[in-house]
């Protein structure tokens, strides 16, 4: 480890800068760290300021951006990242859990009257159990077959509740109740507690609220056993499981946490849409927010977090042009991969891992090292 | 439930023959690029869109009203092949040279090579939707709609099988189809540029050890995957006259499962795969309804990557005969 960050450090002032600021930190005690972390909380509750909102978003009202598709993003991200960035699975098909999540909200709200807090519970446990029910045949599969199938997946949720009249068909749901409003908790003239229609911070504080709780149980998972284990299984299954770690269990074990994560976000989001429609679900959405991950940094969650922001902000922000973003989002997706494959804010192992070559998902077949007038990759070289 | 399959059931098995035919020329992209360099080709659809826009701006510039016949219909289909096979040829070896040869001199890893291939992808579909429909094709109400292509022939009926009228245009594409699949088959068993292929997906290094350029043989394998397509895409707009700037997102992925139930990396199980899946989703939209086609097409695809993940006739661009 050590000698991969001191050849970091000698190859560019900028990087040995973010990186001096890193060691600081994985040396601050637990304390200082809790500081930060209670700080950056206050501060996410503080972002939909009305003095923000003219610079950060012109166009739309910066609260509800916040919600959607900011904060949305950010939690999938999260839960993407589990999958993708940590147990290292190419997941293609990851908005069909947040649509399980919206269609749970959506259909237990209004059939069975159930309310918010008990449809979190059903829905996150609805989607880690469709997670399951996807990935135990599936993940036996390599890598990019799995990316196929979970395609296959994501397309089968949405078509099959577009041709299915029994859940509205492809006019979605209408009429989902709102989490249940707790009046009269007023803090600088907002009603922190009231979910209506009107105003849109509650859902945003309640977001964060969820958002927070997702962010340190992963943190939790990603420094216990289970996330060393979902290492080994990125960095080289076949040793992994050598070396006793029940591969297929753990990558079950990723596939089913980050499905209810996006179970819990589609259970939050559709609390404030009112209604929802199969095509609030489409493969873009996936795409995005695959993206979002790597564009961030797989497998770190500052970075994820960032790539999700600036993924769902920028096209917000920049309305002005909204008709060549998503040409312009593609065209940056290919520059970021030829000049950053490892995303804006990697994490220091995962970063080792892919100047090494592959970052846990197989390098391309023809590719062979010193063949080429140029270096082929300064891993090669080790 | 089964009554309107029975009822016509040779109509929906030449629909999905035709179709599978499609997909299979399609899937050939897929299931070449993966053999040589293990790569979803993500971007492999809109290679395909592409072609059907050409096929389809060639309509256009003909200025037909009426259908041809004759020879101007001989040559306009031809026009119409060859400018979809040439631009999708082009555009997969520009999609290469620019978002995967970067990559692949780095040695990045697949997932990279996957991201690169969703953005190319993503920024093909929307320079077709916001400038070339609008501005090159002076269809400024149809960058994201669909758009219709003149009828280029009379699509008169040939012969009966069974209740099923088979249309000429039908013949065609299926004829089409085969002999592309054929003298690929040629290409890849008989000549140089074949072997080399051939070479590189067995192994790549004992390969450049032998003197075969990989950058070649990669180039040459995006040509031929995009040449295939384009000409599918030609055929498209002959048999269903539309085309869209999205067309080849679901197109592209059912091509994708042809190419895996075929056995992904064999070229003959590329077709098999094809008119397999073509078949398959026809008869399942006869027996569920239409609306379930794709959905049939996606459950087949998994249950194939489940149970038998080397497809039909086995994976082997490597094992075709040296």
């Amino acid at each position: 480890m050590s000698e991969t960050t001191s050849m970091i450090k000698g190859r560019n002032p900028l990087r040995a800068a973010t990186s001096g600021v890193r060691d600081r930190w994985a040396a601050a005690p637990g304390w200082q760290r809790w500081i930060v972390y209670a700080v950056l909380f206050v501060l996410a509750l503080l972002l939909p300021s009305d003095s923000l909102a003219p610079i950060m978003s012109p166009y739309s009202d910066w609260a509800s951006v916040l919600f959607f598709p900011i904060g949305t993003f950010v939690v999938l991200a999260i839960g993407l990242n589990v999958v993708v960035g940590q147990a290292g699975l190419l997941d293609l098909g990851y908005v069909a859990f947040f649509a399980i999540g919206g269609y749970s909200m959506a259909l237990l709200g209004t059939k069975l009257g159930l309310n918010f807090w008990e449809i979190l519970i059903a829905g996150v446990i609805l989607s880690a159990v469709s997670g399951v029910v996807l990935g135990a045949p599936t993940l036996r599969l390599r890598g990019d077959y799995l990316a196929i199938v979970t395609l296959g997946f994501g397309e089968i949720v949405r078509q099959t509740a577009e041709n299915t009249d029994a859940i509205g068909g492809p006019r979605g749901i209408a009429g989902i109740p709102h989490p249940p409003s707790i009046d009269g908790v007023e803090i600088f003239g907002v009603q922190i507690f009231h979910y209506g229609v009107l105003d849109p911070r509650p859902y945003y504080y309640l977001l964060v609220v969820v958002a927070t709780a997702i962010i340190i149980l992963v943190k939790r998972w990603e420094k216990s056993r289970v996330g060393r284990a979902w290492a080994a299984i990125r960095e080289d299954e076949d040793a992994a499981e050598v070396m006793g770690v029940p591969t297929f269990k753990f990558k079950l074990l990723a596939f089913a946490i980050g499905a209810s994560i996006g179970g819990a976000m589609g259970v939050v989001w559709a609390g404030k849409t009112i209604s929802i429609n199969p095509n609030d679900f489409l493969f873009m959405l996936s795409a995005t927010i695959l993206a979002a991950v790597v564009l961030g940094g797989s497998g770190n969650i500052p970075g994820v977090i960032l790539g999700a922001f600036l993924v769902a902000w920028l096209p917000e922000r920049f309305r002005g042009l909204s008709d060549y973003r998503i040409l312009a989002f593609g065209a940056a997706l290919v520059v970021l991969m030829i000049f950053r494959p490892e995303g804006i804010l990697p994490s220091r192992r995962r970063k080792a891992e892919l100047e090494e070559g592959t970052g846990g998902m197989g390098s391309m077949g023809a590719e062979v090292p010193g063949t080429e007038a140029q270096p082929v990759s300064e891993g090669a070289s080790k | 439930m089964f009554d309107n399959l029975l009822g016509s059931f040779w109509p929906y098995t030449i629909d999905g023959l035709i179709l599978g035919a499609i997909y299979g020329l399609v899937a050939l992209g897929y299931t070449m690029v993966y053999g040589v360099l293990r790569l979803i080709n993500f971007a492999h659809s809109e290679v395909f869109m592409i072609g059907t826009m050409a096929a389809a701006f060639v309509v256009m510039t003909m200025g037909i009203t009426q259908p041809l016949t004759g020879f101007a219909l001989v040559g306009g289909l031809l026009l119409m092949v060859l400018a979809g096979g040439l631009a999708s040829a082009g555009s997969a070896a520009l999609l290469e040279r620019i978002a995967y040869r970067p990559l692949r001199k780095r040695g990045a890893s697949r997932l990279a090579a996957l991201i690169s291939a969703i953005g190319a992808s993503l920024f093909l579909q929307e320079l077709f939707a916001l400038v070339i429909i609008p501005h090159v094709f002076n269809r400024p109400q149809q960058g994201r709609n669909q758009m219709g292509v003149a009828r280029i022939m009379q699509k008169d009926v040939l012969f009966t099988i069974g209740g099923a009228q088979i249309r000429i245009d039908q013949v065609i594409i299926f004829a089409a189809s085969i002999l592309m699949m054929i003298l690929l088959d040629l290409l890849v068993n008989r000549t140089k540029i074949g072997r080399a292929i051939r070479a590189t997906s067995q192994d790549p290094e004992t390969a450049v050890l032998m003197g075969v350029d990989i950058d070649k043989v990669v180039r040459a394998t995006f040509l031929i995957g995009g040449l295939m397509a384009g000409v599918a895409g030609a055929l498209f707009v002959l048999q269903f006259e539309v085309t869209k700037f999205s067309i080849g997102f679901l197109l592209g992925i059912k091509a994708f499962t042809a190419a895996v139930l075929g056995g992904i990396g064999n070229i003959r199980g590329a077709l098999v795969g094809g008119m397999f899946l073509g078949l398959i989703e026809n008869y399942g939209a006869g027996i569920f309804g239409s609306g379930w086609k794709d959905v049939i097409a996606f459950t087949v695809l998994v249950l194939v990557l489940m149970f038998r993940p080397t497809g039909i006739l086995g994976e082997s661009l490597q094992q075709a005969r040296a």
